[in-house]
């Protein structure tokens, strides 16, 4: 029996594909490993559909220009790693001010500086916390195989719209990098997505019927300001009440937790695999969207009864690791395994890491 | 089943498109794959490797590092993976250009001249599908048919006149690798 709807395709290049489905008509880059499948499938795409492609002159440049189309309406992104990122933070909080949806992948490399091309998580604090200034989020979404990331983009795209507000994908290298079989089957979750009546789609003294659209992120009063931030933590409050994702893997009864996004969490669940032969039951909570963080779900897998302790895995320093100690409350030990140096946790590693939890 | 197998050479013997086709070719009767390439500096001229697994499951991890089977196509690619075979692995060795043996006991050796069937055969870049029509011999990962679909996929109508030729090279490494057990 053979299977022809599904392709066999890399991560980039899927992402990249499923934005164009998802309506995606304008993409502004500049090159960056790992992540330049994406510009590279966009440039020999994009003009077939309509769309522009533009490399840009700098990751300033390209994060400016998508503010523009987003401005004006349409549909658009960006993608870098994170040295680029870094650069496009100050756009990306100009987007946010100026409430705007747009979508932005970050193909995490190790760093910090230029560090190394390979897969790395050292970016969560920068995706989740700010990277750039001010009170702004972004809803961020942390796929852990090609097909979880094409299904997102759909998705991402439309919860940008719907919240006026920039979402990212967080994903490693290795999602990237990585080819696995995809279906491109997955429609919009029906979301009813508001007309774009704030956009500068072009304005006509005598014949415009509604107001001037102003896109902007400066409030010299500060009492314009406070409405402005005001609005934004209402809508990132009903984000964080209506928007999570979360995977519980092997979660009940289980005596430890592992907690892990993206590509770690599928080594994870190798390890999960192995700890089962030795006759330990061992289960694991993956953060879909790492902002809305699942707190609460964070926290009723480890909190149950069963739970001796609760092993966080990054290829970082411990960055996700704050957020579960937030989630969990000091009612069970978190316990740390990870490295900053791009150097990823094997599934014999997070075992034996378990093992040891036991003594 | 749960293949995991890792393809190591040097840039330019094809080892990334082996592991793709065994990909592709899982993927075409419906199991579960992954394909993950080394990437970096290291590509241009010098080491390759992917780590490529084929399973009825669902792909935990991606990376390969206890391989069920590794295939080596030069000396450094046998030195740096032969530790990651498990007990009772299938070492696949392209034995026209290594000429030192694996140190284990524990595992299964296959030695396929992969350059002197290519050139017997006309045509030194089918290395590549000489080792692997041993490979799909001993580990019936897939069914060569579908490594042959694969690479009609691969090379498109315009190059379809090569499939005969890579046949011949599936056939004559499936030999070889019946031969040295």
């Amino acid at each position: 029996m053979t299977n022809t709807k599904k392709q066999l395709m890399k991560g980039c290049e899927a992402i990249a594909e499923a934005a164009i489905q998802a309506g995606c008509r304008y993409f502004f880059g500049y090159p960056i490993t790992p992540q330049n499948d994406i510009p590279e499938y966009m440039a020999a795409q994009m003009p077939k559909v309509g769309g522009t492609y533009l490399q840009a002159e700098s990751e300033v440049a390209a994060i400016n220009m998508v503010y523009g189309a987003a401005g004006a309406g349409a549909r658009v992104m960006t993608s870098s790693s994170s040295p680029g990122i870094s650069l496009k933070s100050e756009g990306i909080s100009y987007v946010a001010g100026a409430e705007l949806p747009c979508f932005i992948v970050n193909m995490m490399r190790g760093g910090p500086g230029l560090g190394s091309i390979q897969a790395s998580q050292g970016d969560y604090f920068q995706a989740t916390k700010g990277g750039g200034h001010g009170d702004y989020k972004m809803v961020v979404y942390a796929p852990s195989s090609v097909q979880e990331a094409v299904d997102l983009v759909q998705e991402a795209f439309d919860v940008a719209d719907t919240y006026r507000i920039p979402v990212m994908m967080l994903a490693d290298g290795i999602i990237g990098q990585m080819m696995e079989p995809v279906e491109f089957t997955k429609k919009s979750e029906g979301r009813k997505l508001p007309e774009k009546t704030w956009a500068a789609t072009g304005w006509d003294r005598e014949k415009s019927t509604r107001e001037r659209a102003v896109i902007n992120s400066l409030y010299i009063e500060h009492e314009e300001l406070q409405e402005l931030n005001d609005r934004l933590q209402a809508r990132y409050k009903e984000i964080q009440e209506k928007e999570v994702k979360v995977e519980l893997y092997n979660t009940e009864g289980a005596e430890y937790i592992l907690c892990a996004y993206g590509t770690v969490a599928r080594i994870c669940k190798s390890a999960i695999a192995l700890a089962a032969k030795k006759g330990i039951k061992v289960g694991l909570v993956r953060p879909i969207t790492v902002w809305p963080f699942p707190t609460k779900q964070v926290h009723d897998a480890i909190a149950q009864k069963s739970v001796k302790g609760a092993l966080v895995v990054e290829i970082s320093a411990g960055q996700m690791l704050e957020d579960i100690k937030i989630a969990v409350n000091g009612e069970k030990p978190v316990d740390f395994l990870g490295k900053p140096g791009s150097i990823v946790p094997t599934a014999e590693e997070i075992l034996n890491k378990i093992i040891e939890l036991g003594r | 089943m749960l293949e995991q197998n890792i393809f190591a050479g040097f840039g330019g013997q094809g080892v990334l498109l082996m592991g793709q086709l065994l990909a592709y070719a899982g993927m075409l009767e419906d199991k579960e794959v992954s394909w993950l390439p080394s990437y970096g500096p290291e590509m241009r001229g010098g080491t390759a490797n992917c780590s490529v697994v084929v399973s009825d499951e669902p792909v935990a991890s991606p990376i390969v590092t206890q391989a069920t089977n590794v295939v080596a196509m030069n000396r450094p690619s046998l030195e740096k993976f032969e530790s990651a075979l498990l007990p009772g692995g299938n070492l696949f060795i392209n034995s026209s250009i290594i000429d030192i043996k694996p140190k284990r006991t524990d595992i299964n050796v296959y030695y396929v001249p992969c350059n002197d069937i290519a050139d017997g055969l006309g045509n030194p870049k089918v290395i590549n599908m000489v080792m692997l029509g041993a490979f799909v011999e001993v580990t019936k990962c897939v069914d060569v048919e579908n490594i042959v679909a694969a690479l009609s996929h691969k090379l498109g109508a315009k190059k379809a006149d090569l499939i005969p030729l890579n046949r011949e090279a599936l056939k004559k490494g499936a030999e070889a690798a019946r031969a040295t057990k």
